[in-house]
């Protein structure tokens, strides 16, 4: 039977390497036409903010690799609305399209996957 | 009933999670389970690396991990994406990208995150060390 994989994405973009590997372990699963799926949580909901300048720190824009996510199977995008609402945001801003969760949901959403990985 | 484990490492050497890590995976096999892979990744990378030093009265956790690997032939993947931008390289990368330092040590095979993948589906039990 396929394992699947829930990754728990918790790092803003601008801060260092842990958003853009998470995203590769994603990238690979999807390679491979393995389920995964994403849940940002904390600082890792900024990577789904739109309009972010990452030139003027000089880092690579990860907002694209996101979108490519479908292309690679990678459909099931979540996102923790206390740790948007934490940080003042508005889901319906994000430039990435992700199903909010409440905590309990996210309950739910960690007991359906066999993996739970975070970084 | 005995289970298949897969075990990935997220931090530098010094790190305490590195030495839980090792700790949990010698735990693993003595408790008479199966480790199919440890993957090492992000700054986990740097365990790997051959060069590291320490202290005389320091506990040297990346050769504990080298020995261990060793001792029972287990199968260490370090990612090669993550170890080429950490600068942890093997003869061939040292050739390919022109190195003078050739630094992986042996126990330890470069390969892709696919390897990750691959052992979680052979796995019954995935468990992370050093993650946020």
């Amino acid at each position: 039977m396929i394992k699947s994989v829930l990754l728990i994405s918790r790092q803003a973009p601008w801060a260092g390497l842990g958003a853009a590997e998470a995203l590769d372990i994603a990238l690979a699963a999807g390679a491979f036409d393995l389920p995964l799926s994403i849940l940002f949580m904390d600082d890792g909901v900024l990577q789904l903010l739109d309009k972010q300048q990452p030139q003027t720190l000089e880092q690579k824009d990860l907002s694209a690799n996101l979108q490519a996510l479908p292309l690679f199977g990678i459909e099931q995008l979540y996102v923790a609305q206390h740790c948007l609402a934490q940080r003042g945001l508005d889901h319906r801003t994000l430039a990435v399209a992700a199903e909010v969760l409440d905590d309990s949901q996210i309950q739910q959403l960690i007991r359906q996957y066999d993996y739970v990985m975070t970084l | 009933m005995a289970m298949k484990f897969v075990i990935s490492v997220l931090s530098a050497s010094h790190a305490p999670s590195t030495r839980r890590a090792l700790r949990f995976a010698q735990a693993t096999l003595a408790a008479g389970h199966e480790i199919v892979r440890v993957f090492f990744y992000q700054d986990g990378v740097l365990i790997a690396s051959n060069n590291i030093v320490v202290a005389q009265d320091q506990q040297d956790i990346a050769k504990q991990w080298q020995t261990f690997i060793a001792e029972h032939k287990l199968d260490a993947v370090v990612c090669i994406a993550a170890a080429l931008r950490r600068g942890v390289l093997d003869q061939a990368e040292a050739q390919r990208y022109q190195r003078d330092a050739v630094n992986l040590a042996g126990v330890y095979q470069l390969s892709g995150l696919g390897q990750l993948h691959d052992g979680l589906q052979q796995a019954d039990r995935f468990i992370s060390f050093g993650g946020e």
